[in-house]
């Protein structure tokens, strides 16, 4: 029974992470870079919906959608004003500047929100349920965030493969200039792709509070990055690979802590990404892009 | 006179200016004209920048992104550190510098010949994160290692110190997570200045060695270099251990200038291997000036800011931003050129001037 | 060949004038003095405080108590005489900041320094304050390795051994529970340092350990895996050395998987009620080691909670209340030795080295707190329960 207790905890965590990841892998998959600043969009995502519940007394569900509106229109603005102009310039740069505003954004909620931490009040009101007489608990948050996962997976990937914009991100994501040839605005769909990744990340910032309840203005960038490694692990670009890759990562961490050591379980889940991305060299579910000479 | 070709006269010129820059400082510091805090700062500025200049190497001319650099800078810390520590009453404090120098240096490059080698199979970002990762694991690892000294000799432990089963008279050498205190303070800003200068032309060597072109060959088109028959893997390895081995030198030069060493997610974890990053991009890819410069800058800039009190990390992210925007963006980089505003432009004007005088 | 030169030049020049700003600067930060200082003579107290990076809730705490004991102080008249003026500097929890932060405080001309905030940026500092025979006085860096070998290095707080055992002392006194699991952070010199000390009296005391789990700082979202080994191995009482906000979260998932041991604290946990939104009915019963009761009743508490809410809002926790402490420990003998500002730092820290150890201080965080040559204070932790949504203490 101690397994399936640890399983569980594990995919409730890695469901967490997955959701961040499906975030970071959206961006890098059409625009080619690495988003540091997506996890600090997920803490904003999480104080906007502790505001509205907590300060406004708003439902949840409201409270959320204020919030997924407010991150969208945040996502734009930073990617109107810090990436943009960097188009076309090398991926490195784009990578400082997102760095530049992982600080800006922390900086921002320091002084705004301040430096004491908040107790997040979970946006699930239903507390679980349990199997084999009790000895085997299921939290509400971890079925939440389970399913909304899943479904915002394959409302992802269903947008991706079957809508006009979905249509424009693959083009894009393939080839810029060909996009371009063929009249799609690439800048557009950049655009709104960073729109899409920062609504997510606010749901993700109010699941994540939800199950790890304590929140400040640092919540965000330690997650973001085992949410960066759990994209990595499953194929960066790929939407399934970040959902299984976020399982994944959760799941051999809770089982690390469990049956090796807690002390050493951050070196262990590194040491098994390593060995996993040197049998897989492009991650689980990665695109193998062979290079021509 | 033989004709020097224009790489080493930027070297010898970068030279000359840190020495006088040194000289200017010494002077500063000896006539007690330069502040504390800036008297401080000498020695941690040259620190990184030996990072700086070592993940430079790495990123530049052996075109990978290492996340990871933070890890190297902390073996070679804490290598050198316990040395001196283990051996403070026995060796005499030269030959013992020196050593611990040696040794954080060597095992700086050992890590990163044994991580090479996995690590480089990989490539763009999968690579970058494997590097995050050891450089976790290095931090992870230190933050519960345990290791005494009593009269039986070494003891060491993953778990805590009860652990190590010392004698009363026993000395915990590494605390785990409250690392290493009472490292003697040897890190002068004179040392720190002269390996930064062999730092410097040993890069400037390097990669205008047969390897280094090697190296470039294989960065700008790895299947072009295999076809004429390049042994791709031993120059990758060869550049990855020389780079791991600056940035241990870099450590060395922190760890021996600080009374605590601990390994927590500023100093030796991605945020500082992201740091180093940042100086690299900044300074100019593939140029170690400028390397030195970006870091100089900007370990200045938030303690410049230090009077904005708790504005001062926030001006600080916004100035990274815009000097981002101000050296990168194509766009930016235009309105510049179209208004004379580009760094060579400006230095023309300065030599057109002294033509005209 | 001659616009490179010209170039690099230039740069040079630029980083040249960095450092001559610098160096103008270092002396001027005065943004943020709380007293005009221009011409009078005062006495110049430094602070370190973390206010950015992770334990940014600590320094900031610690930071408003010096400023309203700084005003009272000058209020009243100041220290023989003379107001204090008051720098602080930031430091991010950072050992090389935090000694970049000492020399800037220095540069201002700094004579006594109360600070840092945290153990491993404390340790860093004080080597720096003991060549430089600078008193400093630290309201909370637990660590031994903050005095050890530093005379001039005292602690407002408890030290690690001194937590850790008396912890460990108390459960067994009092019979608390016989499995005890302990859940501490790996990553952190505090945490580690007190679990160490409280596993050796463990075993002097005959406790049995049963469960040891760790975290780091870089996994502590998480909890419900150690909470879960240790619910295995059969723990009944939980010992916790850490910070209150990891606390809350290790509280809320013990609760919901239904695990009720008892649960101890140390000082880091103190705080816990004041998180907004915090649900303390899961706090009911936790005990924990704290000098500091933000609703006690006495008049110096309630003068102190109350002006703190007004100007800066929330409540203060102990760190802050050992850093008001702090002012009026240096206040008491500072006047013991009759010094006036014009002092060197020297004469300042030798004389303070030795008033302080006859000082007997009755403050917020404790009667009679006196202090040894070693620079540990001698005030008994306090055990407290936590009842109805505020602290009771026990005997």
């Amino acid at each position: 029974m101690g397994f399936l207790t640890y399983l569980i905890n594990g995919l409730s965590l890695g469901s967490v992470y997955a959701l961040i990841a499906l975030g970071y892998t959206m961006v890098y998959g059409i625009a080619k870079m690495l988003n540091f600043a997506h996890g600090d969009v997920i803490m904003l995502g999480a104080y906007l919906v502790f505001m509205c519940m907590s300060n406004s007394g708003l439902p949840a569900v409201v409270s959320i959608v204020i919030a997924i509106v407010c991150c969208t229109a945040i996502g734009i603005i930073i990617e109107k004003i810090a990436y943009k102009p960097l188009r076309r310039a090398t991926n490195l740069a784009v990578l400082i500047t997102a760095i530049g505003v992982s600080y800006f954004l922390q900086n921002m909620a320091l002084l705004i929100f301040g430096s004491n931490p908040v107790s997040f009040t979970s946006v699930v009101k239903w507390t679980g349920f349990s199997l084999a007489g009790g000895q085997l608990k299921i939290t509400g948050n971890a079925v939440v965030t389970i399913i909304t996962c899943f479904i915002i997976m394959f409302a992802l990937m269903w947008f991706v493969k079957n809508t006009k914009p979905g249509q424009a991100m693959r083009a894009v994501s393939e080839d810029k200039d060909a996009a371009t040839l063929m009249g799609i605005n690439v800048n557009a769909t950049i655009s709104l792709t960073f729109a899409i990744g920062s609504g997510l990340a606010a749901i993700a910032g109010a699941l994540l509070c939800s199950s790890y309840p304590s929140l400040n203005p640092y919540t965000g960038s330690m997650p973001g990055i085992k949410a960066f490694t759990a994209a990595v692990f499953g194929g960066i670009g790929s939407i399934p690979g970040a959902l299984i890759g976020g399982l994944l990562l959760g799941v051999i961490e809770i089982l690390a802590k469990a049956y090796i050591s807690s002390q050493l379980a951050d070196a262990i889940v590194f040491a098994v990404l390593i060995i996993v991305l040197l049998v897989k060299p492009t991650g689980i579910l990665g695109k193998q892009i062979k290079e021509k000479v | 006179m033989k004709k020097l070709d224009k790489s080493t006269r930027k070297l010898i010129s970068s030279i000359a200016v840190i020495v006088v820059l040194y000289l200017v400082m010494s002077g500063m510091q000896a006539t007690g004209n330069l502040s504390s805090l800036m008297s401080g700062l000498l020695v941690p500025v040259c620190a990184y920048s030996l990072v700086a200049i070592g993940l430079n190497l790495c990123v530049g001319y052996l075109g990978e992104l290492s996340l990871g650099h933070a890890g190297f800078m902390c073996v070679g810390a804490f290598t050198s550190a316990f040395f001196s520590k283990m051996y403070q009453d026995v060796i005499p404090d030269v030959p013992r510098f020196i050593l611990a120098l040696l040794i954080g240096t060597f095992f700086a490059a050992l890590f990163g010949f044994l991580i090479a080698i996995p690590v480089l199979r990989l490539s763009g970002d999968y690579l970058a994160i494997v590097t995050l990762a050891f450089g976790e694991i290095i931090k992870n690892v230190i933050n519960v290692l345990y290791v005494g000294k009593d009269a039986a000799g070494l003891h060491l432990s993953l778990k805590d110190m009860m652990d190590l089963g010392l004698d009363l008279d026993g000395v915990v050498l590494i605390n785990g997570a409250q690392g290493i205190t009472g490292t003697p303070r040897q890190s002068t800003f004179t040392i720190a200045v002269v390996l930064l200068i062999v730092a410097l032309i040993i890069t400037h060597n390097f990669v205008n060695s047969r390897t280094g072109r090697a190296v470039k060959a294989i960065r700008d088109n790895q299947i072009a270099a295999e076809t004429v028959g390049l042994p791709i893997t031993k120059y990758k390895l060869t550049a990855f251990t020389i780079s791991a081995a600056i940035a241990g030198v870099g450590g060395v030069l922190y760890a021996h200038n600080i009374n605590s060493l601990t390994a927590t997610t500023n100093n030796f974890g991605y945020n500082m291997s992201i740091m180093i990053l940042v100086y690299v991009v900044l300074g100019g890819i593939g140029n170690f000036s400028g390397s030195v410069i970006a870091t100089v800058v900007l370990t200045m800039l938030p303690e410049m800011l230090r009077g904005l009190s708790t504005y001062r990390m926030l001006i600080y992210s916004i100035v990274l931003i815009g000097l981002m925007l101000f050296n990168w963006a194509p766009g930016i980089l235009k309105f510049r050129e179209e208004h004379g505003l580009t760094t060579k432009q400006i230095v023309d004007k300065f030599k057109k001037k002294k033509e005209v005088q | 060949m001659k616009k490179k030169i010209l170039s690099i030049s230039l740069c040079a020049a630029l980083a040249a004038s960095l450092f001559a700003g610098c160096g103008a600067n270092g002396g001027t930060a005065t943004s943020t003095e709380t007293v005009e200082t221009s011409g009078e003579l005062t006495w110049r107290l430094g602070g370190i405080v973390p206010i950015t990076g992770g334990a940014a809730q600590y320094g900031q705490g610690v930071m408003n108590a010096i400023q309203i004991a700084v005003d009272e102080v000058n209020e009243a008249g100041g220290i023989n005489g003379y107001k204090v003026s008051f720098n602080f500097q930031d430091d991010e929890m950072d050992n090389q900041k935090s000694v970049n932060a000492y020399n800037t405080l220095k540069d201002w001309g700094m004579q006594i320094l109360e600070g840092t905030v945290t153990s491993g940026a404390c340790a860093a500092v004080s080597a720096e304050t003991y060549n430089d025979r600078i008193f400093q006085l630290t309201p909370s860096a637990s660590s031994t390795s903050v005095t050890e070998g530093h005379d001039n290095t005292f602690q407002i707080c408890f030290s690690d051994p001194n937590q850790g055992t008396v912890s460990a002392d108390y459960i067994a006194d009092n019979s608390l529970g016989t499995k005890i699991g302990i859940i501490y952070d790996s990553s952190d010199p505090y945490s580690s340092g007190v679990y160490q000390n409280f596993a050796k009296e463990a075993a002097n005391v005959g406790l049995d350990i049963v469960a040891t789990e760790a975290f780091t700082s870089d996994n502590k979202t998480d909890f419900s895996t150690q909470l879960q080994k240790c619910k295995d191995a059969g723990a009944d009482l939980l010992f916790l050395p850490f910070y209150y906000q990891e606390g809350s979260v290790v509280l809320k998932q013990a609760h919901d998987m239904s695990y009720a041991p008892i649960m101890f604290g140390v000082d880091g946990f103190d705080g816990l009620l004041s998180v907004k939104d915090f649900d303390v009915s899961l706090a009911e019963g936790v005990y924990l080691l704290t000098p500091f009761a933000a609703d006690a009743t006495d008049d110096a508490t309630k003068n102190f909670v109350t002006k703190y809410e007004e100007q800066f809002g929330g409540t203060p926790n102990q760190f802050a209340a050992d850093a008001y402490d702090g002012v009026y420990i240096l206040k008491e003998a500072l006047e013991a030795t009759g010094l006036t500002p014009e002092a060197s730092n020297e004469e300042i820290c030798d004389a303070l080295i030795a008033a302080i150890q006859n000082v007997n201080y009755n403050g917020l965080t404790g009667e009679g707190m006196t202090w040894n040559e070693k620079g540990e204070v001698s005030k008994s932790p306090k055990a407290v329960i936590i009842e109805n949504g505020g602290y009771v203490s026990v005997e």
